[in-house]
């Protein structure tokens, strides 16, 4: 039986993330003000059957641990 | 001497890569799919999206079966060149330290830049003198060198920066203008800039030209002999 998983993955804090400063500066250019700190990452859903191999896939594949954060969640 | 050029599903520089090394020795191509390095004396990870550059650059790449055997050689030595797409696969690999982020400018930039020599006599720039300045062209979106401080501190002490881009040229953001970096011994190197398309009077530079003959004067030297 497999379960939904989320897993969610942003660049570390203090790594330049241009793409989140891109956006940061796209929103209130079409009137949204008041946002900050907006990073982006990427979102990978899968099925897994052995939710304990989740971290493991995470720091071999999903995420490039030097650089990225991961979390995962169920769905 | 002989080269291997890597090629993976959308590698594209396979070829000036295989011309470039064919102006100091012999080359031949090695598949992605395949375990055999059919016996080279110096394997070049060349550019391009390998897979896709699906997920991250890189990343999917180093889990070819051709990088088992590229991981193996490496470790036991082996001289290992990677450029661009190839210094992404082989940083994901962990063969060589630090990662690629985008460059700061979002942008995908192809543009001839200066390079200095932070360090000669190395397998890779024995042809080359320290201080030297190389244009090559880089041309890339994600070029950005980046590593963890303490890594970075390490790196730098162990003198594994052996290019830097000269003043002024360090177009995407890279941590201290690192633009090339080598692993803990020496055998294995990854730049962004392109010397496989700095080979010929024609395109405006040879320069690139120095690291092939530095990684031949090396096999010849010590290798082949």
């Amino acid at each position: 039986m497999s379960t939904r998983y989320r897993v969610l993955v942003r660049p570390k804090a203090g790594i330049l993330d241009p793409q989140g400063q891109a956006v940061e500066r796209a929103l209130p250019a079409l009137g949204f003000k008041g946002v900050a700190n907006v990073h982006v990452g990427r979102l990978v859903e899968l099925d897994v059957d052995d939710a304990s191999r989740l971290p493991e896939m995470c720091e071999k594949l999903l995420a490039n641990p030097l650089i990225e954060d991961y979390e995962i969640v169920e769905s | 001497m002989r080269f291997g050029v890597l090629r993976f599903p959308g590698t594209c520089d396979e070829v000036d890569a295989q011309l470039a090394c064919e102006r100091v020795g012999e080359a031949v191509i090695l598949w992605h799919g395949d375990r055999d390095l059919q016996g080279v004396d110096a394997v070049v990870v060349p550019g391009g999206f390998s897979y896709g550059d699906y997920l991250r650059v890189g990343a999917i790449a180093r889990f070819a079966p051709i990088m088992e055997s590229v991981v193996e050689y490496a470790h036991a030595g082996g001289i290992v060149l990677g450029i661009c797409n190839g210094f992404q696969v082989l940083c994901e690999a962990g063969l060589l330290p630090g990662a690629l982020l985008p460059n700061k400018s979002l942008r995908f930039v192809c543009r001839q830049v200066d390079l200095v020599v932070e360090r000669g006599g190395t397998r890779f720039t024995n042809a080359c003198a320290e201080g030297e300045r190389l244009s090559i062209p880089a041309k890339h979106t994600t070029g950005c060198w980046y590593a963890p401080p303490a890594l970075h501190e390490r790196v730098e002490a162990n003198g594994q920066v052996l290019l830097r881009y000269a003043p002024g040229e360090n177009f995407n953001g890279s941590l201290a203008d690192v633009a090339g970096v080598c692993n803990e011994a020496g055998n294995v190197f990854g730049l962004m800039p392109h010397p496989e398309h700095a080979v010929d009077p024609l395109t405006g530079s040879v320069d690139g030209l120095k690291l092939f003959e530095s990684i031949r004067d090396h096999v010849t030297a010590h290798v082949a002999a």
